[in-house]
């Protein structure tokens, strides 16, 4: 059995009387993609600003890859990264120009040769010397994922990472991810409002409500245990349960 | 803010100016030298500031700032960043501002001489606590605050007495303006001016307050990230 690379124990983080993530646990293993599901405000965007050292945890542990995420922050942050709806890039740096910056923050290597990489897997060619102000929804998602992936992570925080693109770059995406994984070893946590999505990509799934896990396993096994045939009915009995 | 805040300070410094005209009629020294200069010499303070406050409102524009502190990059290092930007900033305006008073004005600023070069750094340096100060509040009150990154510094410039020596203010605001690093440095530049003394005193003083005051204005940065993460403020003011 693969180790886990990233371990969360009794994560719980309140503002003031809200609890929005009230004493999670779940780890990520090796080489796995884990599925984040649940309705809008269940904790899921909070759980992953924590696991990038963006909010403090107000109780419980994170571990990745054996380490303390809170003594540990800027090596076990340099071989991870995410792609996020809420975030951009500088918008008077074209598409190469942020590549680079992130390149550099990250402390890479042999740079060129490995956007070069990124920007033919993701078909950035064609507006690789775009100005970011300029870029289309769908060109902006795109440059986010691949600044998510130029570092070469070991895990990978992945916010709606397809939304905004068309069905043909979504499609090439995901399989992008998953030759990632398979060459890589890469392991993923990917949060996705398309059901389909993520019993496609998701090893495992947890969902998430009011801040509690209510539900584990494979898609398979989530649907088993809820009678449900597919992931959206699950998703809708669950977030519409008082 | 624009209703009271500029127009209060407008009165405060051009009052303290009149007053210093009024008391030393037609006794001033080199006016020209010591206005134009003195212009040139708080600018550099302004931009430093600027240079810092203005490179972490645009990281929060661009929405970038949640790439930058999820990344391996350390708070020191990025305070770092922004003080190599002001320093670039500093240079470029400087240079305008000087090649455009020699050819208006015929005015040279490097009239005051070497001591440009200490005076230079210090208000660097006062500029660099101001911007850190005000990134700080940005940081912590998010962007109602963010108009505190153009009107911040000005609350300083009544009592860094650029323009008037410091006996033209009140007592009690005089005790205020020796703990500003800037008044030290605008006094030194006077007497260099005035006397071609060496304001050894004033150099120590701004040094001390300067170093002083960064230091103190760092650790309080590191401080207040860390309650932004511990408040959820920094993804909130990042978005």
């Amino acid at each position: 059995m693969t180790l886990p690379i990233v371990e969360v124990q009794g994560l719980t983080k309140r503002f003031g009387d809200f609890t929005a993530v009230d004493g999670i646990s779940f780890e990520i293993r090796q080489g796995e993609i884990l599925g984040l599901l649940g309705p809008n405000g269940a904790g899921k965007t909070t759980t992953i600003q924590m696991l990038l050292s963006l909010i403090t945890p107000t109780a419980g542990s994170i571990r990745m890859f054996g380490l303390n995420l809170a003594t540990h922050r800027e090596t076990i942050l340099s071989q991870v990264n995410f792609s996020s709806t809420y975030i951009s890039m500088p918008y008077s740096l074209t598409v190469e120009e942020n590549l680079w910056v992130v390149a550099k923050l990250y402390g890479m290597t042999d740079i060129p040769r490995r956007i070069d990489e990124v920007v033919k897997k993701l078909e950035m060619e064609e507006f690789r010397s775009k100005v970011t102000r300029k870029l289309s929804s769908g060109q902006m998602t795109r440059l986010t994922l691949a600044k998510a992936i130029l570092t070469e992570p070991k895990v990978l925080f992945l916010d709606e990472p397809t939304a905004s693109l068309d069905p043909d770059i979504a499609h090439k995406t995901r399989s992008l991810l998953k030759e990632v994984r398979r060459s890589a070893g890469l392991s993923v946590l990917y949060t996705s409002h398309n059901m389909r999505e993520m019993e496609e990509m998701s090893d495992r799934i947890i969902f998430l409500q009011r801040g509690k896990i209510v539900a584990q396993g494979t898609a398979q096994e989530v649907m088993a245990r809820f009678g449900e045939r597919d992931l959206e009915e699950v998703f809708l009995k669950l977030a519409r349960e008082k | 803010m624009e209703i009271f805040y500029w127009p209060f300070l407008d009165l405060v410094v051009w009052g303290f100016i009149t007053v210093y005209l009024m008391r030393f009629q037609g006794q001033l020294p080199g006016v020209v030298t010591f206005f134009l200069g003195a212009l040139i010499l708080w600018d550099v303070l302004f931009r430093a500031q600027q240079g810092i406050t203005i490179s972490f409102l645009e990281e929060i524009w661009a929405r970038n700032l949640m790439n930058l502190f999820a990344s391996p990059l350390k708070p020191s290092e990025f305070l770092a960043a922004t003080m190599a930007m002001s320093v670039f900033k500093v240079t470029a305006v400087s240079i305008i501002m000087a090649v455009a008073a020699l050819t208006f004005y015929s005015y040279n600023v490097f009239i005051i001489g070497l001591w440009l070069i200490p005076f230079v750094l210090n208000l660097i340096i006062a500029g660099w606590t101001i911007g850190v100060l005000t990134t700080s509040l940005i940081m912590r009150f998010g962007q109602e605050a963010e108009v505190l990154a153009w009107g911040m510094v000005f609350l300083f410039q009544p009592i860094s007495c650029v323009f008037y020596p410091i006996e033209v203010l009140p007592k009690w605001l005089q005790a205020i303006a020796w703990a500003n690093p800037a008044a030290h440095v605008f006094e030194g530049m006077r007497i260099v001016l005035n006397q071609s003394a060496m304001p050894l005193m004033h150099l120590a003083w701004a040094i001390g307050l300067n170093l002083l005051f960064l230091t103190f204005m760092v650790t309080w940065f590191h401080h207040t990230i860390n309650v932004c993460k511990e408040r959820g403020l920094l993804v909130r003011v990042g978005e």
